[in-house]
């Protein structure tokens, strides 16, 4: 996927505010945010609405305009750009929106053509790209029909294609599966994977679902009233999110963490020694190769076999993040329970657990995630850097006051 | 003697002759077609540029002007409350000294002209607001300049419900032109009054409403028909 390691766009201390209607003072929705994406890349930019993330992208195109920094695209400081330079600048930038924002009263084959005509391409030139788009989304077939003869996917089909009509090097999707039911989001972010694939457009996705970042994105930028508080590839943002908003949107992707309800439930239904065994493919490095997060989880089958336990898998979730697997399960052991103490040591050495204890020996929810044993880390710093069992589990708890996270900024960013 | 339908049933029907009255009634439609057809071809272009210009420059808009808006929003309130009849005794001054003189059909044109503008601009501003802003912003992240957004999205999107607006404007000139008699100018609604209302002889008043009704009719259904045809929603 990074097969290009320019960057195609730099956002350099870029601020954007809005001044309130009526009152007088100004809302700042993009607060000096500096990234850069790079050719190739499926950039995903997440955040809850009033984020700042629509804005944010919309100054890609210059949709907005920066109150200060500079926004660079393939080399052009669009932020100071009159509407007539743009105009070739916004021809190799396409865009699809969440509600597809198709001409109603455009045939699905003069939506695409609309580009081609600004562009002013010769008419057999117009139908020959217009019928090569159409097959390359698959919709060849509804070439005159209207958008309100058409579903939801296809109409974001056609969104895809009239983008990409004047061949752009970069695509914006701005929530553009957030009005699609889950079968049809994965059908269009397979679409938008192979835009990126075989035609080598860089792709900024915006979204507030982890999981299309997590289907194809490979690097993340996590935002939040107006700031980008967390970035890096998918993975490592995953596996080691850093920040408690970060967190939340993790653990809207997975499931694999029982709840406190979740693990008395189990108690009940299995008497033996519950145990959450977290699963994390690799190691998750820094900058400099040094290991911030180990691996865990890896060895547990072999245990299980070497130390003859009799084990049953209770609870869990696995997911792929950019084809790793990440997640968690939790056991049931039974047995003797000196070999079963043994096994958890052997374990605990190679992964990051939790022990439960058992039916009539209980350890209380709390105590065994603050005890949680964390896999022997060559870990540095303890406190903010690198983050616990607790923390990953403390992030489900957390769920629940996301909508809290900043009523203020709620609205008005997309008015 | 020429007998119709009406003379049985209208008690106070005299005896008018439809051999005079005929080709009055002839020339009437004639004319009243006339300030019709003008007036809503000039104001209606005017109105749809000024509809633009009032759309446009609403907050949050292409061409985003608040002066402007508030300017152009009040003299549009202004004007369109004025009584028709009022305005056309108001306006003569003007008339006057753009058309040459304050009597006649042509005379009635001008102010009818003006006041089918400023309705119109209303209905037009009216009928692009619903317009979404996400056709727009497509648009403009395509590259396409404001005023090709106007010519290529705004109105095409707006199309269907801005003919049945002029279709109701058409309505709305009609009656304007029934007053024309009052300087002068001829007409159906000069003919109603004239030789119907003044002459007791509600057969000729209601033959001349008669013709309007099947005129507004007409207009309503052709409107209505290529509305349908196309509205894509």
């Amino acid at each position: 996927m990074t097969q290009g390691n320019e960057p195609i766009i730099v956002f350099d201390h870029v601020v954007k505010e809005f001044t309130v209607r009526g009152a007088k003072k100004t809302m700042r929705a993009v607060d000096d945010v500096s990234l850069s994406i790079d050719e190739g890349d499926i950039f995903g930019i997440i955040g809850y609405s009033g984020a700042g993330k629509s804005t944010l992208v919309r100054m890609i195109n210059a949709l907005e305009q920066p109150t200060s920094g500079t926004v660079t695209v393939m080399g052009n400081d669009v932020s100071h750009m009159g509407e007539g330079r743009l105009r070739p600048v916004r021809q190799k930038i396409g865009m699809i929106f969440q509600q597809f924002n198709l001409f109603s009263q455009k045939t699905v084959a003069q939506n695409i053509a609309y580009p081609l005509k600004l562009d002013h391409w010769r008419k057999d030139y117009q139908d020959r790209r217009v019928k090569e788009l159409l097959e390359f989304v698959g919709l060849a077939e509804h070439a005159d029909k209207y958008p309100s003869q058409l579903s939801g996917g296809q109409k974001q089909r056609v969104g895809i294609a009239r983008a990409l009509a004047t061949n752009p090097k970069i695509l914006l999707a701005d929530e553009a599966t957030s009005a699609l039911d889950p079968e049809t989001t994965t059908e269009v972010l397979q679409l938008l994977e192979r835009v990126n694939k075989q035609l080598g457009i860089t792709i900024v996705l915006i979204t507030h679902q982890m999981n299309v970042v997590q289907q194809i994105a490979n690097r993340v930028a996590v935002m939040s009233s107006g700031k980008v508080v967390e970035q890096g590839s998918v993975y490592d943002v995953f596996a080691a999110p850093k920040q408690p908003v970060t967190k939340r949107f993790i653990a809207t992707a997975m499931d694999g963490l029982p709840d406190p309800a979740r693990i008395a439930v189990m108690r009940e239904q299995w008497p033996g020694r519950l145990v959450t065994v977290v699963i994390r493919q690799r190691d998750i490095v820094d900058a400099n190769g040094d290991v911030l997060v180990p691996a865990s989880g890896q060895d547990i089958s072999d245990l299980i076999a070497a130390h003859g336990i009799h084990s049953g898998l209770l609870y869990g979730g696995i997911d792929t993040v950019q084809d790793i697997a990440i997640g968690a399960v939790t056991y049931e052991f039974t047995g003797d329970p000196a070999k079963i103490d043994a096994f958890l040591d052997d374990l605990a050495r190679g992964s990051d657990i939790v022990d439960f204890g058992t039916k009539d020996a209980p350890i209380d929810y709390d105590t065994a995630v603050a005890r949680a044993h964390i896999a022997d880390a060559p870990a540095p710093q303890g406190a903010q850097g690198t983050p616990t069992l607790a923390d990953d589990l403390e992030m489900v708890e957390d769920v629940d006051d996301v909508v809290e996270m900043n009523p203020d900024t709620a609205r008005k960013e997309r008015d | 003697m020429h007998t119709t339908a009406f003379d049985h049933t209208v008690t106070l029907a005299s005896r008018s002759d439809w051999s005079v009255l005929k080709p009055l009634l002839a020339q009437s439609v004639v004319q009243t077609l006339q300030m019709v057809l003008i007036t809503i071809v000039i104001g209606g272009v005017l109105g749809l540029v000024l509809g633009v210009i009032l759309y446009g420059t609403r907050p949050g808009n292409l061409f985003e002007n608040r002066v402007v808006y508030r300017v152009l929003d009040i003299l549009v309130n202004i004007v369109r409350p004025i009584p028709f009849i009022i305005f056309l005794a108001a306006m003569q001054p003007l008339t006057v000294k753009v058309v040459g003189t304050s009597i006649g059909t042509t005379a009635a044109i001008f102010p009818m002209c003006i006041m089918c503008t400023f309705a119109t601009s209303r209905l037009v501003e009216q009928n692009l607001v619903p317009v979404d802003h996400g056709v727009i912003e497509a648009a403009r992240s395509m590259g396409a300049s404001k005023f090709t957004i106007i010519r290529t999205v705004l109105i095409p999107e707006a199309l269907a419900p801005l003919i049945l607006a002029y279709a109701f404007l058409f309505i709305g000139v009609l009656d304007m032109s029934a007053m024309a008699g009052y300087i002068g100018g001829g007409g159906l609604g000069n003919f109603a009054i004239a030789y119907g209302y003044q002459k007791f002889d509600q057969t000729v008043t209601w033959t001349a409403v008669i013709i309007m009704i099947v005129l507004v009719q007409v207009v309503q259904a052709l409107a209505n028909a290529i509305a349908k045809r196309l509205l894509r929603r």
